[in-house]
């Protein structure tokens, strides 16, 4: 074992910290972003490395089984996911390390056991560390169920839902006074009250992600990546050790500032996200709206779609989860060509939350190759729509219905939206007439102007590209 | 972290670093929101660090803390393999455009 001089393995966190700083910089730029996460990468690498030759690592054999099996496990999870998995993915990978750090604390505590009582601030970071890790695991397990759909996306309210959640936190907060009692007295039940606050973390992290409903999963899951990040900076003050509590910080600190973008873009308060129960199966008795929907709604071909675009001048494309649940976006690529080529002005509109992570629709498109200047954020085409032949609307759903701006009534008022329904035709792709992810009906379907051209959306865009050929 | 010194030099570091973390994130773009999440979360499987540290103790193969430490370092392995492998390949796609 080679014995390093003092403060030199903190020094080369140091080193592993500013790693970190200008990787977090740099994915902040196309152009330095892949630089960025390998510089973030290095940092890692550093840190981990460095770590090994702690006085207090003796063996080697449980850190290899480790590494490698995660290696092997987390590399191939991470190639072989679809570009659609991915919001999963990252809820998945987030709980993984939520867990972790319940674990780094646990394994503090079972070898310390009644001495961890000695240091006041070690002990309640213990606690928040067993509560916020437990809560980041089972919450994103949770939130990557929804997201997956496994677990139904809509959000499920029960009576007393918030006053249970806070009953239960200030329980397990009880326990931690409890265990911190018994562990400074006999200790003969402290085991007890260390399973009961982490059983209580694990449903908590359960019961403050369900009642949300599907369409907010992004938020949750940036909130539940700053979570992530304050339990390790809550380990890193158990262990005393500055990288876990400096890097910690910044993950917590960058995901509280994503999240409230997030808010931002969907015109609400991140109260109302956790605790509005938004998306809920609408109560018998409450109008949200959809009975008062005037007009029917008409459909059209692919092909005789294609004979409308033929004809436009200006095309907008507003591509939503549907478009990454069908894999359309290579042949939206494909249609997007032909009509450039046909001298057809081309653009995409992409709302803040179109699907399921702020952008998603982005990383699709630029995956299908789509020019990067051909997207357009919200604020900058929204008056455009007025001067626009065709909008075609592909598997997006609330970032288009014009009741957020119409009806107060409607769940989703006050959410900024596309004004596609300014634009002279509304090609809308859809599958079926089923509801969005918020479970709202859709009034933009009923418009004089729109048109729904039902089926998979990608079949749906091949259409429109033999339909277009066979006008030439 | 026995004397106050430095119990309140760690919480300056602790404030601090989130400011940073604040100041980092305002100034990225909506475009890397989602290759930014997933590598700000490969970033919080640092907890992987005292999670080794913990597994290399002496206990080895029958000794309940070192087995936590295993199932720590497997599961903040997964989040930072996964997660950097994720997200490196989101960000690939971003090269090729520029092309």
């Amino acid at each position: 074992m080679i014995n390093l001089p003092e403060g030199f393995i903190d020094i080369i966190y140091l080193i592993s910290v500013i790693a970190f700083v200008f990787g977090i910089k740099f994915l902040g730029s196309p152009k330095t972003a892949r630089r960025g996460n390998l510089l973030s990468m290095i940092g890692m690498a550093i840190g981990a490395t460095v770590s090994i030759f702690d006085e207090s690592v003796s063996r080697y054999d449980l850190i290899a089984a480790g590494l490698v099996a995660s290696a092997v496990i987390g590399i191939v999870m991470a190639k072989t996911v679809k570009m659609t998995g991915m919001p999963q993915m990252v809820a998945l990978l987030n709980g993984f390390g939520g867990l972790s750090s319940y674990l780094v604390a646990s394994a503090e505590y079972f070898s310390k056991e009644s001495a961890i009582t000695d240091d006041m601030i070690v002990y309640v970071s213990m606690l928040l560390s067993f509560l916020i890790g437990m809560v980041t695991f089972t919450g994103s397990l949770v939130a990557a169920g929804k997201l997956q759909e496994i677990i139904t996306g809509r959000a499920v309210i029960f009576p007393l839902q918030k006053t249970l959640n806070l009953v239960m936190a200030i329980a397990a907060i009880v326990c931690g006074v409890l265990l911190y009692n018994e562990l400074s007295g006999s200790g003969s039940d402290a085991l007890l009250y260390f399973a009961i606050v982490s059983g209580l973390s694990a449903i908590l992290g359960v019961t403050l992600v369900i009642p949300i409903g599907g369409a907010d999963m992004p938020v949750v899951v940036s909130l539940l990546n700053s979570y992530s990040g304050i339990a390790v900076a809550m380990t890193g003050f158990v262990l005393g050790n500055n990288a876990l509590i400096v890097v910690g910080s910044l993950v917590g600190a960058s995901g509280m500032i994503l999240t409230n973008i997030m808010c931002k873009a969907m015109n609400r308060s991140l109260a109302n996200v956790l605790f509005g129960g938004f998306g809920a199966a609408p109560a018998a008795g409450t109008d949200t709206g959809a009975g008062q929907i005037q007009g029917t709604v008409k459909s059209m071909s692919a092909e005789e779609s294609a004979m409308l675009m033929d004809v436009a001048e200006t095309v907008i494309i507003v591509p939503g989860y549907g478009m990454a649940v069908s894999q359309a976006q290579h042949v939206v690529k494909k249609l997007t060509d032909y009509l450039m080529k046909k001298g057809t002005k081309v653009r995409f509109a992409i709302h803040p939350v179109a699907g399921r992570m702020p952008g998603h629709m982005n990383v699709l498109l630029a995956e299908a190759g789509v020019d990067y200047d051909l997207l357009a954020d919200m604020d900058q085409i929204n008056d455009d729509f007025i001067n626009t032949d065709i909008t075609i609307v592909i598997g997006a759903n609330d970032v288009v219905n014009p009741a957020a701006k119409e009806n107060p009534a409607s769940p989703i008022y006050g959410m900024p939206v596309l004004n596609v329904e300014q634009s002279k035709t509304v090609l809308v792709l859809k599958r079926s007439m089923n509801p969005g992810f918020a479970g709202i009906d859709n009034e933009l379907f009923y418009k004089d102007n729109t048109m729904m051209v039902f089926g998979d959306a990608k079949k749906t865009v091949e259409g429109f590209i033999s339909g277009l050929q066979e006008l030439e | 972290m026995a004397d106050i010194q430095t119990l309140i030099l760690t919480i300056y570091v602790f404030v601090l670093a989130i400011f940073t973390g604040f100041e980092l994130i305002s100034k990225v773009p909506p475009t890397l929101h989602t290759p930014l999440m997933s590598g700000s979360n490969a970033i919080s499987g640092i907890t992987i660090l005292g999670a080794l540290i913990v597994a290399g103790g002496d206990g080895g193969w029958s000794n309940l803390v070192s087995l936590l430490g295993l199932a720590a370092v497997f599961f903040a392995g997964l989040n930072v393999f996964g997660g950097y492998v994720v997200t490196d390949r989101m960000l690939q796609m971003f090269k090729k455009k520029n092309k």
